[in-house]
């Protein structure tokens, strides 16, 4: 039975979104695609398959992102679906371990990119809702509810910004001990 | 040449590339010669392989007609590195255990 959950998750919670869709799994429902805020499960037994996204450096369909998905496909794991540059993967649990990295060099570079997404989404919609608001304060127009939306989303990029950049902190600090 | 450690990844990539593997060969090898130690995650190897393919230690070889799969093998360049490392990591143990033993002695003897 096909299950469809609507929920938006803000790309600095990348790693809460990885957890919840394996609790669903856990639980015997499966992803099988992915939307904007839209995600699909199927029945599986609970426990069969372990999920992986990533955020891809370049889009979907360039021959080096290409590239990279048959590699982590030729693994053993399947390519459930995408979304803009969001990859998502699962690999059934008894084919073995899966995981995306295993490092803390790799952990921290991946979680760079993250971040310069991040920075650059909040800047964009700090300085788009800025100009929003000063428009609607200026002209006299009705009350420009996009431009407050968008330094709402602003403040929380601000705050996920933050967030990503502690947990990276935290793996740098660990690097300097362990590999 | 002056030469650091290479991280655990690449060592063991290079080990298992001694006979010719793909990617998912690699990850289970270095997990069996570990005991289950190493468990390589499949975009960290992917990464590692194209660094080494970048510095030669590492070449792709032409890939069978139906098989889409890569296999990898190392270099005599790659070589050269497995024995500096081994040379880093023989100096690391015999370092340990002789400051470790006569630690161990002077408490025998006091």
């Amino acid at each position: 039975m096909r299950k469809t959950i609507h929920k938006c998750i803000w790309v600095w919670d990348f790693d809460k979104e990885e957890k919840w869709l394996n609790e669903m799994a856990a639980k015997g429902l499966a992803l099988v695609s992915v939307g904007f805020c839209k995600y699909e499960f199927e029945d599986c037994e609970p426990g069969e398959y372990k999920i992986c996204m990533q955020m891809l450096e370049k889009n979907v369909s360039n021959p080096e992102s290409q590239k990279y998905m048959e590699f982590i496909e030729e693994t053993g794991a399947e390519h459930i679906g995408t979304f803009k540059n969001w990859v998502y993967f699962r690999k059934k649990t008894s084919n073995g371990h899966f995981e995306l990295f295993s490092d803390n060099e790799s952990r921290v570079r991946y979680l760079k990119r993250i971040t310069n997404f991040v920075i650059v989404v909040t800047v964009l919609n700090i300085l788009v809702g800025a100009y929003n608001v000063f428009l609607a304060c200026t002209f006299v127009s009705p009350v420009n509810f996009l431009g407050l939306i968008n330094i709402l989303i602003g403040i929380l990029g601000i705050a996920g910004m933050i967030r990503l950049i502690k947990k990276r902190r935290r793996l740098e600090q660990e690097s300097q001990l362990f590999e | 040449m002056a030469h650091t450690a290479l991280t655990e990844a690449v060592y063991y990539i290079l080990l298992s590339l001694i006979e010719p593997m793909h990617g998912y060969g690699i990850m289970q090898n270095v997990e069996e010669l570990s005991n289950g130690r190493v468990k390589l995650a499949a975009g960290t190897l992917y990464g590692a392989i194209n660094t080494l393919l970048e510095k030669g230690w590492i070449v792709a070889l032409p890939g069978e007609k139906n098989s889409r799969k890569k296999q990898y093998q190392i270099t005599e360049e790659g070589k050269e590195m497995l024995r500096a490392e081994l040379l880093r990591l023989k100096e690391l143990m015999e370092n340990g255990n002789r400051i470790l033993e006569e630690e161990q002695n002077e408490k025998n003897h006091s």
